[in-house]
């Protein structure tokens, strides 16, 4: 416990950089799987093909899809992002997609009928219905993320990761677990807050329809 | 670097296999002791409802914990080989099994359960001969899910001294030895790849089956 206290700047650290990597990896994937979600939502080949292919990404475990990302990229950041935004994109587009096509379709033909165009009903009726199921999709990811970015510590990606790391090492088992305490408590944090901003969407969405 | 990568494949041929052996002694091991504990636990729960709300929310938890997290408390408390690995592998399974499993066996179709009481059925008849084949689909595809997850989180098993095939991929890190990093992520991949494949067929054969029973 002592250690902790005396450690404590050396662990805010870590868990910054945890976060910033998740962050960004998030950001990204986001940029990514809600164009490819909003596009093949009503096109099923595309989404099957779309589904195989993340799902392939998805069962690489962890530490493997770093060691082939190492020839490529190097250590560091840029594999470790890269990873996680691989790892991020089955759940995502699918919950996007499936967001967008559980949409009652009266709803849709409403919005032409009231003459909305393509973009408008996208923006206006599609996503802020689909929303719930998205943020369902973002929660997953984020456990998800968090608990990869623990293993990308072992490719100098920094973060949560890093205290573990060092802690076999050095053989210093507080550190094993204040890192492993830490990361825990992380990834615990990050879905009940995501699954109270979930409920409190979804209760909004169906007060709309 | 194809060339390398063979190469080194070549010479390496037994230390592949003996990591790959040790990988599905772990994966197995812990996916069988997961079913073990699931299966009994998920029929307690539904007998008992007043320890599900608390077990399942329990089981939550657990799910959400980082497997390298999981792995690595075993440390101190039982060091490091085989077993710490198989123990912590066994944890982190168990969620996807049992949560699959308590779930098809509590939301059966009320009224197939009605029409078996309404010929008389005992409480153990309904569960041995509704309840039971008509929730096996979903409890299948939690042990597939399981299995996928022990096999992709045994690769950190190398790190507490468990072996594997993650300990290719943290020797070629150790030398920075391309070659080996690439054959390393290229046998964990295909093994889970494959699992994720055997079990979906296995799980379609068993869907089929039932089908075929219930037609």
């Amino acid at each position: 416990m002592s250690w902790v206290l005396e450690n404590y700047d050396m662990l805010g650290v870590a868990l910054v950089e945890h976060l910033v990597l998740v962050a960004t990896a998030l950001a990204i994937s986001l940029a990514i799987a809600l164009p490819l979600g909003i596009w093949t939502a009503r096109r099923p080949a595309l989404y099957v093909a779309t589904m195989l292919a993340t799902g392939v990404l998805y069962t690489i475990p962890a530490l493997a899809l770093f060691a082939l990302l190492i020839p490529l990229m190097g250590l560091g950041k840029t594999p470790a992002i890269t990873a996680l935004v691989l790892y991020s994109l089955l759940i995502l587009v699918r919950n996007v997609a499936i967001g967008i096509r559980e949409i009652p379709g009266e709803l849709i033909e409403a919005a032409d009928g009231m003459g909305y165009g393509p973009w408008r009903r996208l923006l206006r009726i599609e996503l802020p219905l689909a929303l719930p199921v998205i943020v369902a999709g973002v929660r997953i990811t984020a456990v998800t993320q968090i608990s990869v970015a623990t293993v990308a510590a072992y490719i100098n990606a920094g973060g949560l990761g890093d205290i573990i790391f060092q802690g076999i090492t050095q053989d210093f088992t507080t550190k094993i677990v204040v890192g492993a305490l830490l990361t825990s408590l992380l990834a615990i944090a990050a879905d009940e807050s995501l699954k109270g901003v979930e409920r409190r969407l979804r209760a909004a969405t169906s007060e709309r329809i | 670097m194809p060339s390398g990568v063979l190469a080194w494949l070549a010479e390496n041929r037994s230390a592949v296999e003996t990591a790959a052996s040790q990988h599905l002694a772990l994966s197995l091991t812990a996916l069988a002791a997961a079913i073990l504990i699931s299966l009994p636990l998920a029929l307690l729960l539904v007998r008992w409802q007043r320890l599900a709300g608390t077990t399942i929310a329990a089981v939550n938890v657990l799910r959400t914990i980082p497997s390298l997290a999981l792995l690595v408390v075993t440390l101190p408390l039982l060091g490091t080989g085989f077993l710490p690995a198989v123990v912590a592998l066994t944890l982190y399974g168990l969620p996807a099994i049992l949560i699959n499993a308590y779930t098809a066996l509590s939301e059966v179709d009320p009224d197939v359960i009605e029409a078996g009481r309404g010929q008389g059925m005992t409480d153990r008849q309904v569960m041995r001969r509704i309840k039971i084949p008509l929730g096996l689909p979903v409890v299948f595809a939690g042990i597939r899910t399981a299995a996928v997850q022990v096999v992709s989180a045994a690769t950190l098993a190398a790190f507490i001294g468990g072996g594997g095939l993650g300990e290719l991929i943290a020797a070629g890190m150790g030398t920075f030895n391309m070659p080996q990093l690439v054959v390393g992520g290229l046998a964990v991949a295909a093994l889970a790849v494959a699992t994720e494949l055997g079990f979906a067929l296995l799980e379609w054969s068993v869907r089929r089956r039932i089908m075929e029973r219930a037609a």
